[in-house]
């Protein structure tokens, strides 16, 4: 097909087709050069075992402080995926050739936001065998209310951190700048993960308000950060 | 204010067209009011020092950087994104992901442009003359592989405007005149074509006019680029 054929073609993409492209290449990138998924399981692991050896907890106890546990120990690894992922963007400037493209902006936060959900997802996939066998885990809740917390918590870090990642890159100090913008904005959902988390290990009540608010914090941040992308995006 | 009308191509509608154009950089002023058109189907090649605004323009033409006064236009539009279709712009860095090969770099930003087609990728790939077969990651191309691939992707959807930052820096003479070459069929083509550059030798055979940057302003504009342009260290003497 010739270089006339092309120009014939050219047009607008849809934000299905773009976010589908721009996440194949994500994950493609990242199973060659695994830089964020190794990274965040050594992270998780790093914490996994540091705390099993500070607080030898009970199975009692254990109970009551997984919660906190697990998602402090996700919410620091998803921070070193987020930063990544925007590196990528900025080596050879090829944040500038999406830019200059008519791809949609908001397809590029979507397709970075679901790789990020997808790895956050592995990690978690790994870690959690791994802390249920060091700190003598078992959940007297129902276990599928644990996969739902999770699913709604994953999103929850994720969504912020792309978008705060975004916003960051820029900034001198963009791996430092990501944290501190992103845990104060997620103290909301950190605290709604961990009481959901805790009262599914214990069983004592029902986790239904946290993960209701879990729910409405991600649509909320999602609508946000969807409405405001293409200034952060366009921003000098 | 440097006010340049357009060259030759009179009356034709022009391809870009600058009105007033500043942009500051906190209190530096990269760009001092400038307003010029310039028409259809010519190549430009812009010269100058450094940091006299060449980069920072064509940026602001490819609606990389907001004028901070002033507006452009292009193919008689000013909303930028509209005519991102028919706009091509290669930057100084090779704007590719070193993680991928040439191919599945072509292919994900064909994709930004509504293009499915791995022919049309593989001919941009032939057409800077290098082959699509190559299963090397880009990170592992020579400075001069990156820039031709970089063309190719520049080039891939057939944009009507080009526009082109330091696209022979680091290539060797040889291919430097091959993309040259590409450059002026293309505009034969009724392309428009912009190249920063400080080789101004190489792209002088296909050149239809030379835009000389000082300060952040156009201080001249002429046909083709003449002899004290062409070699690069008679441009600080002229400015004096």
């Amino acid at each position: 097909m010739s270089a006339t054929a092309a120009r014939a073609v050219a047009r607008e993409p849809g934000l299905l087709a773009v976010t589908r492209a721009s996440l194949a290449k994500d994950l493609r990138m990242e199973w060659r050069s695994k830089d964020a998924i190794n990274s965040m399981l050594f992270f998780s692991l790093l914490v996994v075992v540091i705390f099993s050896f500070a607080f030898e907890p009970t199975a009692e106890e254990s109970r009551r402080i997984a919660g906190g546990l697990i998602w402090v120990a996700f919410l620091f690894a998803t921070v070193v995926a987020l930063n990544q992922t925007w590196a990528r963007e900025l080596r050879n400037q090829v944040l500038d050739a999406y830019r200059t493209s008519p791809a949609p902006p908001a397809a590029l936060f979507i397709s970075k936001a679901v790789g990020n959900f997808l790895f956050v997802c592995v990690l978690e996939a790994v870690m959690t065998p791994l802390f249920i066998i060091f700190y003598n885990l078992r959940s007297i809740g129902p276990v599928y209310e644990l996969v739902i917390v999770a699913l709604l918590a994953t999103w929850a870090l994720v969504v912020n951190g792309t978008f705060f990642g975004a916003l960051s890159i820029r900034t001198r100090n963009r791996e430092i700048m990501l944290p501190l913008i992103l845990f104060p904005i997620s103290i909301p959902a950190l605290i709604a993960m961990v009481d959901a988390t805790t009262q599914i290990f214990t069983g004592e009540s029902s986790p239904r308000f946290w993960m209701q608010l879990l729910a409405v914090y991600d649509l909320v941040f999602t609508l946000v950060s969807l409405s405001l992308f293409e200034s952060v995006l366009n921003a000098e | 204010m440097s006010q340049i009308s357009t060259s030759d191509a009179a009356g034709a509608e022009p391809a870009v067209a600058l009105s007033e154009v500043v942009r500051h950089f906190g209190r530096f002023a990269a760009l001092r009011g400038i307003t010029a058109d310039f028409a259809p189907s010519q190549l430009y090649v812009i010269l100058g020092d450094n940091g006299a605004g060449k980069s920072t323009l064509l940026r602001i033409v490819a609606g990389l950087l907001q004028p901070s006064r002033g507006t452009v236009s292009i193919f008689n539009s000013k909303d930028l994104r509209s005519v991102a279709t028919r706009v091509g712009y290669m930057g100084h860095a090779p704007l590719l992901y070193d993680e991928l090969d040439a191919m599945e770099n072509l292919r994900y930003f064909a994709g930004l442009y509504g293009i499915h087609s791995d022919d049309i990728c593989a001919d941009a790939i032939r057409r800077v003359g290098l082959d699509p077969e190559l299963t090397r990651r880009v990170g592992q191309y020579s400075q001069g592989m990156r820039q031709r691939i970089s063309l190719a992707r520049a080039i891939l959807h057939d944009p009507e405007l080009l526009l082109l930052d330091e696209p022979f820096s680091n290539v060797d003479v040889t291919s430097a005149r091959e993309m040259a070459s590409l450059l002026g069929r293309m505009r034969d083509a009724g392309k428009t074509i912009f190249v920063v550059t400080h080789q101004a030798m190489v792209v002088e055979p296909v050149a239809d006019e030379s835009v000389l940057m000082v300060s952040g302003r156009i201080a001249a504009r002429e046909r083709g680029i003449p002899a004290h342009l062409v070699n690069p260290f008679a441009v600080r003497e002229v400015q004096r």
